[in-house]
């Protein structure tokens, strides 16, 4: 299989490439950049994508997505959340281990890698649980999962709060290589919170979950990170005191990386308002202070990667009662044009934007994606940084439609996915 | 002027002037319930439905005789009866109520927002009889309603709220209420219960209830639940009435003519001391009274305004 994507601005941050011109892709690989696309096109059987005014980026990246399945079928599947990512402009996402069974040991890594090669049309990496069942008490079964195709452990969404199991599960991941990836929350300290603690929590009657609670986590985590030389993988960053502690821990020579949410960097509590189950995630949407920490935090390099915490859930399910709801948006059809806005907000460069959403992210986990240098996987987006686009829930590739985005009006058409040389959407 | 709004979920959505009014209207409701017959007409062919999902009889209570006073047909529905335990969303037992008739709900719920989900998905309107923590917007009315009938006005009082501010909706009402009629609001209790923000929706947090009610023309005190003991918020009952218990002694501070109310059912000895409850100052059993003409406004003034639009 031959494709010449023609004419594009082409724009690949890890060889530090920003300029037109062409990418030619064989047998699932990036084969070269031509600048003469006469002889390739030439040949037989060469599919040609004239992508003339349009960007071309190494296929998105996405670290942290719920894929539902096995266990939550109704919310998501393998097949429809890659095509969400799909539609997204992502060709690789990263799976969080919360299905049912609890992704702790290698018969479900296997599960998810079989139904991802055989309905999945984007490449999907899962990450293992650091604890059996996520409970937090004993270590899951790292190792096999590590072979079987897991790329780093996280409890995602239900911390460990031992901070021995959490030392134990740094120590033992080294015989591996993996990263430790960290959701950062004092669940006590969260207590029954359901949004950010403070003068909109109080005014609405709402449980709080404090910043502190984050900050407290974060701080933990960094230490034992010191102390066990582990990379530490800060999820979802919500606060200003956590954009603090990393930063200055990365300045001190700690090995961890972290990543900000768009909706984290987007929104801010106030549109909790009138109780709109849309806007109930953990980390919860915090205030503007964090909201400008996240976006500096995002423009010095101290958050280093973009990623949605897609989190799929059912219409019957959001609409109940606030303290009902579960917490989580999906994220992966919006991602695109949220992140654009920093760049037309001019807090990041389009290459740096890339950056955060392919060849960094790839490199936090190893996924070895996430450039169009020749002999990478031939994983593509192309897409108009300028088209309007109005978002319509309804139209959502995801099974589940829970976003605060819907009716906004953004920038940023996605128009070819293409996955080791395949087109598996276009737009 | 007119009011248009199709439900009352909170004291926070009114303004100064829809307050005012629906006090006036209550006057002339108090009027109703001096009568011989206490019953008008306004309601006559509604169904109002009381969706109870919290134990509360004197609320419950005091809605039903509002609504039989306005003549609506009525239908209570608590929790022990519903199906709720049988797994049942909020929506879907409200839309079955809606369609048996009811065109007007009264929601009591454990669940801050509760009512607004009601009030967003059904046609029917929406009256919230206290969520959560959120609001209790008909305590709130009838506070302020009983406040100006004794004092003439609420402009320039000094209001102070005493107790489990953080999880009580008739404080937050309360708050709107007196701060929007131009009230000075203060409120005290222990630190654990008196939320860090609760300055920035304009009430001047105390954890020293002399100085809170220290020149203060009316003391609401709020019940406290007695769950909250031996928990992490305050050691003991016995301790919390030792600092944040109102008694004659400590109500010295506050203006001579001070008024002590209490939204009910009250505990004896341990926020209030029984000579206080039972004494001149505290008027507690006529903030009963007035809930019924409070909430007989309510009814009327929405009532009106399904009407018109």
């Amino acid at each position: 299989m031959k494709l010449l994507i023609k004419g594009g601005r082409v724009i690949d941050p890890a060889s530090g490439k920003d300029k037109k011109g062409n990418v030619y892709i064989e047998d699932g690989k990036i084969k070269s950049h031509p600048a003469d696309t006469k002889k390739i096109e030439g040949e037989p059987g060469v599919e040609v994508i004239d992508a003339k005014g349009e960007i071309v980026a190494p296929g998105l990246v996405d670290i942290h997505v719920h894929l539902r399945e096995p266990g939550f079928e109704y919310k998501e599947t393998i097949k429809t959340g890659c095509e969400s990512a799909a539609a997204g402009g992502f060709t690789s996402i990263v799976c969080m281990p919360n299905t049912n069974p609890v992704n702790d040991n290698a018969s479900v890594t296997e599960y998810i890698m079989l139904k991802a090669r055989t309905e999945g049309i984007v490449n999907v990496f899962p990450i293992g649980a650091i604890t059996k069942g996520e409970k937090g008490e004993t270590l899951a079964q790292i190792g096999e999962m590590y072979e079987a195709g897991c790329v780093g452990i996280s409890d995602d969404g239900m911390p460990v709060m031992n901070s021995k199991v959490m030392r134990h599960a740094m120590e033992y991941v080294k015989a591996f290589g993996i990263p430790v990836l960290t959701h950062a929350e004092d669940k006590n300290l969260s207590g029954h919170g359901v949004m950010n603690e403070g003068d909109n929590s109080t005014l609405l009657g709402l449980g709080g979950i404090p910043s502190a609670s984050e900050d407290v986590m974060v701080s933990r985590d960094i230490t034992l990170a010191e102390l066990t030389g582990t990379h530490l993988h800060i999820c979802h960053v919500s606060t200003a005191g956590a954009v603090r502690l990393i930063r200055a821990a990365k300045k001190r020579g700690v090995r961890i990386t972290a990543e900000a949410a768009p909706h984290h960097f987007t929104l801010t509590d106030r549109a909790v308002a009138e109780y709109d189950t849309n806007a109930k995630m953990n980390p919860p949407l915090r205030r503007e202070a964090d909201r400008a920490a996240l976006v500096e935090g995002l423009k010095d390099g101290t958050i280093d990667a973009i990623a949605t915490d897609h989190a799929p859930h059912s219409e019957d399910e959001k609409k109940v009662e606030f303290d009902l709801a579960p917490f989580g948006i999906v994220g992966l059809e919006t991602s695109l044009p949220l992140s654009l806005k920093l760049v037309e907000d001019g807090i990041l460069t389009l290459q740096e934007m890339i950056e955060k959403m392919t060849s960094i992210p790839s490199g936090i986990l190893n996924l070895g994606r996430g450039t169009l240098e020749a002999g990478a996987p031939g994983d593509v987006v192309i897409f108009d940084a300028e088209a309007p686009v109005k978002i319509d829930r309804t139209k959502f590739r995801s099974k589940s439609k829970n976003t605060p985005f819907d009716g906004w009006d953004l920038k940023g058409r996605v128009l070819y996915t293409i996955v080791g040389g395949k087109v598996v959407y276009s737009g | 002027m007119a009011f248009e709004r199709k439900h009352i979920l909170g004291l926070e959505e009114l303004t100064a002037g829809e307050i005012t009014l629906v006090l006036d209207t209550a006057e002339s409701m108090r009027e109703v319930s001096d009568r011989d017959v206490k019953k008008v007409p306004a309601l006559r062919g509604v169904t109002v439905c009381n969706l109870f999902f919290e134990p509360s009889t004197r609320t419950r209570s005091s809605f039903e005789i509002a609504e039989k006073r306005l003549s609506a047909d009525v239908l209570n529905f608590t929790t022990i009866h519903s199906s709720v335990v049988k797994g049942e969303t909020l929506l879907d037992t409200a839309r079955n109520l809606e369609a048996m008739g009811a065109s007007m709900i009264v929601i009591r719920h454990p669940m801050s927002g509760a009512p607004w989900l009601l009030a967003k998905e059904l046609n029917s309107s929406i009256i919230n009889a206290g969520d959560g923590w959120h609001e209790h917007p008909s305590q709130g009315l009838l506070d302020l309603f009983t406040v100006r009938r004794l004092k003439g006005r609420i402009e320039g009082l000094k209001i102070a709220i005493v107790g489990d501010i953080l999880h009580s909706r008739v404080a937050r009402s309360d708050i709107w209420g007196f701060t929007k009629l131009g009230a000075e609001v203060r409120v005290v209790g222990p630190p654990t219960l008196v939320p860090k923000y609760i300055e920035e929706i304009n009430a001047k947090p105390h954890y020293n209830l002399e100085d809170a009610i220290e020149g203060a023309d009316v003391v609401i005190m709020l019940r406290i639940q007695r769950e909250r003991q031996d928990s992490e918020f305050f050691p003991s009952l016995r301790e919390y009435s030792r600092f944040y218990g109102l008694t004659r002694d400590k109500l010295k501070v506050a203006a001579k003519d001070v008024t002590v109310m209490h939204p009910g059912p009250i505990n004896r000895g341990v926020e209030l001391s029984s000579d206080i409850a039972d004494g001149a100052e505290a008027v507690i059993l006529e903030q009963v009274s007035n809930g019924i003409a409070v909430r007989m406004a309510m009814f009327y003034l929405v009532a009106s305004a399904r009407r018109t639009s």
